[in-house]
């Protein structure tokens, strides 16, 4: 391919009269009465919406319904205890990204304060950056915290098997990588599944596992996914394409993102996962509980590299704050507008539930972008 | 978090890396996870890696579609 293609990656998805157009067919394509529910698991999409005003072109009973495809969103409280736990041991330094900083602990704590009370944690981009701090620092046990859907998890791969070729004595990571298809059986399974019409599925966490990735979902509980892209044309094609397979009764796996994810996915990043990586038999999420096989671990192969094993961190569950409603947020119970610290008590600045702190987390965008169009509250009798 | 951007590859840095570039902004990155990723290809960014090649012909016929689209008659 040429530098003088024809593709502008991102503009040519952004296009105002064809967002219309497609606007106009979603409309058509509704039902003649009643709700249409769709999920959008992936919190990419949630701030997408939010920030592309995507819901302003949406017929009114058409309702997206916020997924739990936020990494920080779904970490319970006990798992950032631990890190911070390891922070504060003297020769430990804990890298990780910038959103895990911000998600409040216990003891009104987070990475972010304990790094401020002494603890030594450094914010990184990326997991080969927490491998040259410990290339670099010799004397330091340097920890990767590593969250993440399948998007983020190869690279955790990568950095692993280059400490391992290295030979690299002072790295180690505490893994916590989740599964996206785990999730959605568990939302549409359990005591109280979600009421919801079907998903729009992750873009970039498929372009890792392919569509393929999904068949069980689609199938098991009769509901449609369609993957979709970040764009706002990427996400009205996939509205229109999950409202025609309902109208003609359908529940299969279509994917709207086919520039960058296909049926079997980025094989040799799965390759390089299954190497070092094996599930866990039970994980806690915020929201959803503990799921079976929903996240990974590291394999026997990299035992030497597994911080839980290196520290001997054993994993204590902790209640979300009382008034917090993260976990019916995630789960698309509620929406954030209906918890009562939203926007008071609970603000990006001032976070006391995680969904506040990642951009792609349902409170966080809700604030940044969609407040505006909440009703206004009445104004208190002076 | 697995929020990821597309960017075109510039260069290549051998053996895993290479430059990549949006609207004038430049990133080393990670090829590790792909196999045969070319100067001039579109390629999505995550966390220092990128992850897949974009599909320039797929794109396209997207669009396509989506113009066939708003003009499709009633599901």
């Amino acid at each position: 391919m040429s530098s003088a293609s024809r593709l502008d990656a991102l503009e040519d998805f952004r296009d105002l009269p064809l967002a219309q157009g497609l606007a106009r067919a979603i409309a058509q394509a509704m039902p003649e009465t009643g709700e249409v529910r769709l999920m959008e698991f992936c919190g990419g999409h949630t701030h997408a919406l939010a920030r592309h005003g995507l819901e302003d072109l949406l017929p009114e009973r058409l309702q997206l319904i916020h997924g739990p495809g936020c990494p920080v969103c779904v970490l319970p409280i006990g798992r950032v205890d631990q890190a911070i736990a390891l922070a504060q041991q003297p020769e430990v330094t804990v890298c990780t990204y910038g959103d895990v900083l911000r998600v409040p602990a216990s003891d009104r704590l987070s990475l972010r304060k304990a790094q401020a009370l002494g603890a030594q944690v450094r914010m990184v981009t990326s997991p080969l950056q927490a491998l040259q701090w410990a290339r670099e620092h010799p004397d330091r046990e340097v920890v990767f915290l590593a969250i993440g859907f399948e998007t983020t998890t190869p690279p955790t791969a990568v950095a692993l098997l280059q400490a391992q070729a290295e030979g690299l004595p002072n790295f180690s990571v505490l893994c916590h990588h989740v599964l996206t298809p785990a999730a959605m059986h568990a939302i549409l399974s359990g005591p109280r599944p979600a009421r919801i019409d079907g998903f729009i599925g992750p873009g970039h966490v498929s372009t890792v596992i392919g569509s393929a990735a999904y068949e069980s979902v689609a199938r098991q509980h009769r509901k449609p996914v369609v993957i979709a892209g970040f764009e706002p044309l990427d996400m009205l094609q996939a509205i229109w394409m999950l409202l025609r397979q309902r109208a003609e009764g359908r529940h299969q796996v279509e994917n709207a993102f086919t520039r960058a994810v296909t049926v079997q996915g980025n094989t040799k990043a799965q390759a390089l996962m299954q190497q070092v990586f094996a599930l866990r038999d039970a994980f806690e999420w915020r929201g959803l509980g503990t799921l079976p096989h929903s996240a990974l671990r590291l394999n026997e192969a990299f035992a030497a590299f597994d911080a839980e094993q290196r520290f001997g961190l054993a994993y204590q569950p902790v209640p979300d704050h009382k008034a917090c409603e993260c976990a019916a947020i995630v789960r698309g119970e509620k929406r954030p507008q209906a918890c009562r610290i939203f926007g008071t008590g609970c603000t990006p600045d001032q976070p006391i539930g995680a969904c506040m702190v990642s951009p792609e987390g349902a409170c966080a965008a809700h604030y940044q972008y969609g407040r505006w169009r909440d009703e206004p509250t009445p104004a208190m009798p002076s | 978090m697995c929020l990821a951007t597309p960017a075109r590859i510039a260069q290549l840095l051998p053996p895993t890396d290479a430059w990549v570039e949006l609207d004038g902004v430049r990133q080393r990155v990670s090829l590790a996870l792909l196999d045969d990723a070319q100067v001039g290809d579109y390629v999505i960014v995550h966390v220092g890696f990128a992850l897949q090649v974009i599909d320039e012909a797929e794109a396209l016929a997207t669009l396509a579609l989506l113009r066939q689209i708003q003009g499709a008659p009633h599901p």
